[in-house]
């Protein structure tokens, strides 16, 4: 039986209640934490050394030792969870809401925090009711306010809905949306919302599944977590596995235990491919990710060895393709997808989502033609000049150039496929 | 003339009150007016630039940007459909197919009797359930086509109405915590930790020179 941190309590009726919370241990470790000095605290994280579960992977301990320390300095959570077929936030502000709070709160004493935020998605309808409730318990229980526990800290928790915008997850959009704005990214330098960030002070932004682990590394130790997994991949992590398997849905593994053929396969995990069929293709890490196919099935899920595959573990979403699903049409579902969240401050991202996705569209319904390849990969150049993995930005944030991964891997991949629906004008795959 | 009831112009005040900046309530106050009519009208954003000290186009301009907030009439139930990848391979494009038959309207269509809006989304993070929808941010999934048109039924007959709240309702749950600490509280015993951490700093500091 692997660790369960984040999902421990998931399935546990009325998870989500501040007494269930208690009966399971809850809140012990913020009273720890209080107990300690706001330096051992942010030691304890480092010692962890857990990559932040947003989608960059960025050391959370190092995050937090680059805040500027002005007199005021915000903590942000980042909860706009919209990277397609990432769905693990969404399970832990439904499931778990106390956990996330105190991890929040641990994070805003360590790193002193003049107040805290918890932005979420604006469509979690119920995991704004969840998480606001929680916090009301919590306000009533001592664990929020003023001279939390009697530790002379005090601390606001605010909860704050998004609007339906892919873009605020950027964090300096969701900085410019928590400040009731358009979630236009704001233009580097400066890069980190840890030097200028909410209301031009210092901030953090850190992920739910980032502020979820917190308390767990805490009460058991940095080095208790550091044990798990391997090398920079650290601690477990969610994965949400969707697309053409019989068991779609989170799993929580230790990180580089298991390969994407272990978790798609495993009886007690994806349980295999619908009717027997066969992968065609994986997308890991969200839809920004370059694909990976079947000869690097055997890959575990690690940070290193999924980046040295040519793509990234980010968001821990995985979606499988079977040998019955069309490429052709999975990039240009794609890379609508892109035309319509493109923020539109940028040529290159404005325009060319919506260039690449008509020139799918047409491929996808027959009337392609050969040279529409070339002109996919131009205008994918010009996003990202030279296609390389990482890509180089022309952007002001990496949406831009996120576009081009689909459509390269789609091309590279399955250029017979692009092929056959050009010659025999329309898609060989039935829908 | 107040476009907010005094019940939600109360609840405004508490948003308001939550942040050092009153225009972070923008987007709370976008989803208190729609809970209240169903969508943003002018006199309602109007009433949001007074309460945050703005310009009325300041709001639309704002609210113009995301997708949940609506400057325009919508109906009382907003059916989403998600095709977004995961649920494309589920068949989320034909249930979208299905929805705009079955509903009569085309995608971003009202139907006559006011009831249904048709949109189709961007993933809503439900991708275990391909395909879904979500109806006024309810998420409901799997759903084959005879699934969805029992719950186009279901909504026709006021079945779901407990779990299926009014469009523009985003939260049945309102912050009820005591007044914030005052700022010059937190600020106060802020100085006061980063004074300590400074000193232990220094303290270690010296015991570090001291061995050497």
């Amino acid at each position: 039986m692997s660790t369960k941190i984040v999902t421990a309590r998931v399935g546990v009726p009325e998870s989500f209640l501040l007494s269930t919370y208690l009966g399971h241990g809850g809140y012990s470790a913020l009273r720890k934490a209080l107990s300690m000095t706001p330096e051992d605290v942010h030691a304890e994280v480092m010692a962890s050394g857990m990559l932040g579960r947003g989608g960059a992977g960025f050391e959370a301990g190092r995050k937090w030792s680059m805040l500027k320390q002005d007199p005021i300095r915000y903590l942000v959570v980042n909860g706009d969870e919209s990277e397609p077929s990432t769905f693990k936030d969404h399970l832990l502000v439904e499931n778990d809401p106390h956990q996330l709070i105190e991890g929040t709160l641990i994070t805003a004493y360590a790193i002193g925090a003049t107040r805290a935020f918890i932005y979420l998605r604006g469509e979690f309808a119920l995991g704004l009711e969840r998480v606001q409730t929680a916090i009301n318990e919590a306000y009533a229980y001592g664990a929020i306010g003023a001279n939390i526990f009697g530790s002379g800290f005090s601390i606001d928790l605010v909860l704050q809905p998004g609007a339906g915008a892919y873009i605020c997850g950027e964090e300096t959009a969701l900085i410019e949306s928590l400040e009731g704005k358009r979630g236009f990214p704001r233009i580097k330098p400066p890069y980190f919302p840890a030097v200028i960030g909410l209301y031009g002070a210092p901030t953090i932004v850190n992920n739910v599944e980032t502020m979820s682990n917190v308390p767990w590394i805490i009460t058991n130790g940095g080095k208790a977590f550091a044990a798990l997994g391997k090398g920079r991949s650290t601690g477990t992590r969610l994965f949400a596995l969707s697309g053409d398997v019989v068991k779609p849905g989170n799993y929580e593994l230790e990180m580089t235990s298991k390969t994407f053929r272990e978790l798609i396969y495993d009886p007690d995990l994806g349980g295999g491919l619908r009717d027997g069929r066969s992968v065609k293709a994986v997308i890991p890490g969200g839809v920004s990710a370059p694909w990976i196919g079947p000869d690097n099935l055997d890959l575990p899920l690690g940070q290193d060895e999924v980046a040295q595959a040519g793509s990234m573990l980010g968001s821990g979403s995985i979606i499988v393709l079977d040998d019955h699903s069309c490429a052709v049409r999975a990039v240009w579902r794609i890379t609508k997808f892109f035309s319509r969240e493109s923020c539109g401050q940028c040529t290159p991202c404005r325009e060319g989502s919506g260039w690449i996705e008509k020139i799918m569209h047409r491929i996808e319904l027959g009337s392609g033609t050969e040279s529409d390849l070339d002109l996919l990969l131009d205008v994918c150049d010009n996003i990202a000049p030279g296609l390389t993995w990482p890509p180089q930005q022309t952007t002001i944030c990496v949406l831009g150039p996120s576009i081009p991964s689909s459509v390269v891997s789609g091309i590279k991949m399955f250029r017979d496929e692009f092929m056959v629906h050009i010659k025999e004008e329309g898609c060989p795959f039935v829908h | 003339m107040s476009f907010f009831s005094s019940e939600n112009l109360e609840k405004a005040q508490v948003l308001i009150g939550l942040y050092p900046e009153k225009r972070s309530a923008l987007i709370p106050l976008c989803h208190l007016a729609q809970g209240q009519h169903g969508h943003l009208s002018n006199e309602a954003m109007e009433q949001i630039a007074e309460l945050l000290d703005i310009q009325p186009a300041e709001v639309l301009g704002t609210a113009s940007f995301y997708d949940m907030l609506h400057t325009e009439e919508v109906g009382k139930y907003l059916v989403g459909v998600c095709t977004n990848v995961a649920c494309m391979l589920g068949g989320g494009i034909e249930l979208l197919e299905h929805a705009s038959d079955v509903l009569g309207v085309p995608i971003g269509g009202t139907t006559e009797d006011g009831m249904f809006t048709l949109e189709e989304v961007e993933c809503v993070a439900h991708c275990d359930k391909a395909p879904c929808a979500q109806v006024n941010y309810r998420y409901f999934g799997p759903l084959a086509n005879g699934d969805f048109d029992q719950l186009v039924d279901d909504l026709r007959n006021d079945r779901l109405s407990e779990s299926v709240p009014p469009h523009g309702v985003l939260s049945q749950v309102f912050r009820d915590a005591p007044a914030m600490v005052p700022l010059e509280i937190i600020h106060r015993e802020r100085r006061a930790m980063d004074d300590e951490k400074k000193a232990r700093l220094a303290a270690l500091n010296k015991d570090a020179g001291g061995n050497q």
